[in-house]
């Protein structure tokens, strides 16, 4: 039997705190620390060295944009330990701040309201703990309504494509959910990484990559 | 304590204590410190004046008058009105602060900026109407004043004046001797306090005109109070708005979030053929709509972005979610007070929702600066131009948001394009 997954949660709501503690317990996680602010948060991480960090944005003791700072340092100081952040809305701002704190992988965000759908919610955290990227379907979805390039160059179907690409999936698991194969996928995959002028490289994740080109042509660049 | 002093010349004179106060010196010392002012304007209003008077007689009367004096007189009149406004700015300046002898209850200043103002505003034209009165009217008051005064010295003074000389003149009669002079002496005692209360009433109707004149009207002083008020309604609102959303996104939403989890957790344990099965996945199912809608609720009290993101950052995520092309830029040195900064981004919410809906465009930018006093917002776009607030687009709701802050919208949006709006926001350092 695999280790279990240590997970440091941070909100300052205890009833939330709570039914989060009690939901990744009840589905194999250790929640080895449950804070209520971002200073707390990052204790925890020191103290516990976990393998998941998940967080809410707004918290004490500024009540902005604490937890997604200490998500950040997290990132930047320890890449191996995977962070979800969640928050009550989404900002694409965010999600930017995220993916550049890092490689790009071992880190989602996601908007609070995805934890009630419990069986998505843990898969999600399991695929970012085993290296995946999730972004909320919002955030792409939202994104992607604006048609620039070099995405404007992108068919339909592709978007459709790209937008599960960021939520973390695997060609199986598009492919069923699209009721395309997964060899149609695979070419959509392909096709995208060519308009998005993705060239092939041993050393970084080119499924990450663009995810990140739809951010970077976000509102903030 | 107001009861015991009042707190200029003309509340004074009604009281009882008049004459042994202060208030009779303080009217006497404004009296003297008018006459080199009103003494140097009246001279310059006979210089000008006196000629025209004398030659509008003679053309009264049927003498003949010459043209060329004629031309020279109206040029110099138009000369001297064309210079009366900027004259009439020392003379305003001196005399607002020699109010304050007699009355120094403060006195609200007209705003005139730039010489341009100082010919087409009210105010200027009041002031010089003041610089009139003083060098026209006045010095006729003070000369029967002077000479009222002088009489009474000469009343008083009679019985020594007349042991001196052969006979002199009092008024309508003639003494000799210093016995027949007592009584006339007596009675120049008696007016005295009449002379003093002249002195006081002249005073203080030079006062009441140079504040009628020189200060802003009663009116306008009230609007600008009500505005005031006005401005501290939309903080408190500002303040409220702030407080419910703290409290909904910090208190409710979590709750409600947590309450749909429980739920989803409930609905694992319970087999799908179990009669609560299908409650339970209708409750959830509500549950998680309600989130959406608390979620929007909020967004419409006060934007989350703009608490967490700043004006900046939260303009830049509207931008993000416009339908075409928007840059920002955005120069921000100082902090903007929360309520200017909810209507800043209403402002540019509401513009770049005009341009999705109506200015057929493709791109758009919007500009955040800020100058001394304000904070400055611009949303400018390349459509096709024609906004017209008349036609009851959000436009006029915009303007009620701006005006609540004390701000000012400015539009130019010509057929054809571009649209420009541009916003004023008070918010003085």
């Amino acid at each position: 039997m695999p280790p279990l997954t240590r997970v440091v949660l941070a909100e300052d709501e205890v009833l939330l705190r709570e039914g989060l503690v009690g939901l990744l317990a009840r589905f194999g996680f250790e929640v080895v620390a449950a804070v209520g602010s971002a200073p707390e948060l990052l204790e925890a991480v020191d103290l516990h060295e976990p393998d998941l960090v998940v967080t809410d944005i707004r918290m004490p003791p500024h009540r902005r944009d604490d937890g997604l700072r200490a998500a950040v340092a997290v990132r930047t100081e320890r890449p191996h330990v995977a962070v979800v952040v969640l928050s009550q809305y989404l900002q694409a701002e965010y999600a930017a701040a995220l993916l550049d704190s890092g490689d790009g992988r071992r880190v989602g965000y996601l908007l609070k309201d995805r934890v009630a759908d419990i069986a998505e919610f843990v898969k999600t955290l399991r695929e970012v703990v085993e290296g995946g990227t999730a972004i909320d379907p919002d955030v792409i979805r939202h994104l992607l309504r604006r048609p620039r390039d070099p995405l404007a160059s992108l068919s339909p179907r592709e978007r459709e494509v790209l937008v599960l690409l960021a939520e973390g999936h695997s060609n199986a698991a598009m492919a069923a959910q699209l009721h395309i194969t997964e060899a149609a996928i695979g070419k959509h995959v392909g096709n995208i990484l060519t308009k998005l002028d993705l060239a092939p490289s041993q050393d970084t994740n080119r499924r990450v990559l663009a995810v990140l080109t739809y951010l970077r042509n976000g509102p903030l660049r | 304590m107001t009861i015991d002093h009042p707190s200029h010349l003309a509340e004074a004179l009604r009281r009882r204590g008049y004459l042994i106060s202060s208030w009779p010196w303080r009217a006497l010392l404004y009296l003297a410190t008018t006459v080199p002012v009103a003494g140097v304007l009246s001279v310059g209003l006979f210089i000008v004046g006196a000629p025209l008077f004398a030659v509008v007689n003679a053309a009264r009367q049927g003498r003949p008058v010459e043209l060329p004096i004629v031309v020279s007189l109206v040029i110099v009149s138009l000369i001297a009105l064309a210079l009366a406004p900027l004259v009439s700015i020392p003379v305003a300046a001196i005399e607002r602060w020699r109010l304050a002898i007699a009355d120094p209850r403060p006195l609200t200043l007209p705003r005139l900026r730039g010489l341009r103002a100082r010919y087409v505003s009210a105010a200027a034209w009041r002031e010089v109407a003041y610089a009139c009165w003083l060098g026209g009217v006045v010095p006729i008051a003070y000369w029967i004043l002077a000479l009222l005064a002088l009489l009474d010295f000469t009343l008083i003074a009679s019985p020594w004046l007349a042991g001196g000389a052969d006979h002199i003149i009092v008024i309508w009669t003639e003494v000799d001797t210093t016995g027949q002079a007592i009584p006339y002496a007596i009675a120049g005692v008696f007016f005295i306090p009449i002379i003093w209360y002249l002195v006081g009433l002249l005073a203080a109707a030079q006062t009441m005109v140079a504040r009628w004149l020189l200060g802003v009207p009663a009116g306008e002083v009230a609007l600008r109070e009500v505005t005031r008020s006005r401005a501290r309604l939309a903080d408190a609102y500002e303040t409220e708005r702030r407080r419910i959303e703290r409290d909904v996104h910090d208190a409710a939403q979590p709750r409600l979030t947590s309450l749909t989890l429980q739920l989803a957790m409930a609905k694992l344990d319970v087999p799908d053929d179990s009669p609560a099965a299908k409650p339970l996945a209708i409750a959830h199912e509500q549950a998680k709509g309600l989130m959406v809608m608390l979620r929007q609720i909020v967004h419409g009290i006060r934007p989350q972005s703009l608490t967490e993101l700043g004006l900046a950052g939260a303009v830049r995520e509207l931008a993000g979610e416009a339908p075409v092309e928007v840059s920002v830029l955005a120069d921000l040195g100082r902090p903007v007070p929360e309520r200017v900064e909810t209507v800043a981004y209403f402002v540019v919410s509401e513009s770049l929702g005009n341009i999705a809906e109506h200015a057929a465009a493709t791109r758009a930018q919007v500009r955040l600066s800020q100058s001394a006093q304000d904070l400055v917002i611009e949303v400018e776009d390349d459509g096709r131009g024609g906004a017209d607030p008349a036609r009851g687009s959000g436009l006029v709701g915009l303007a009620d948001r701006v005006a609540a802050v004390n701000g000012r919208l400015l539009l130019a949006s010509p057929a054809g394009g571009p649209t420009v709006v541009r916003v004023e926001l008070p918010c003085p350092r």
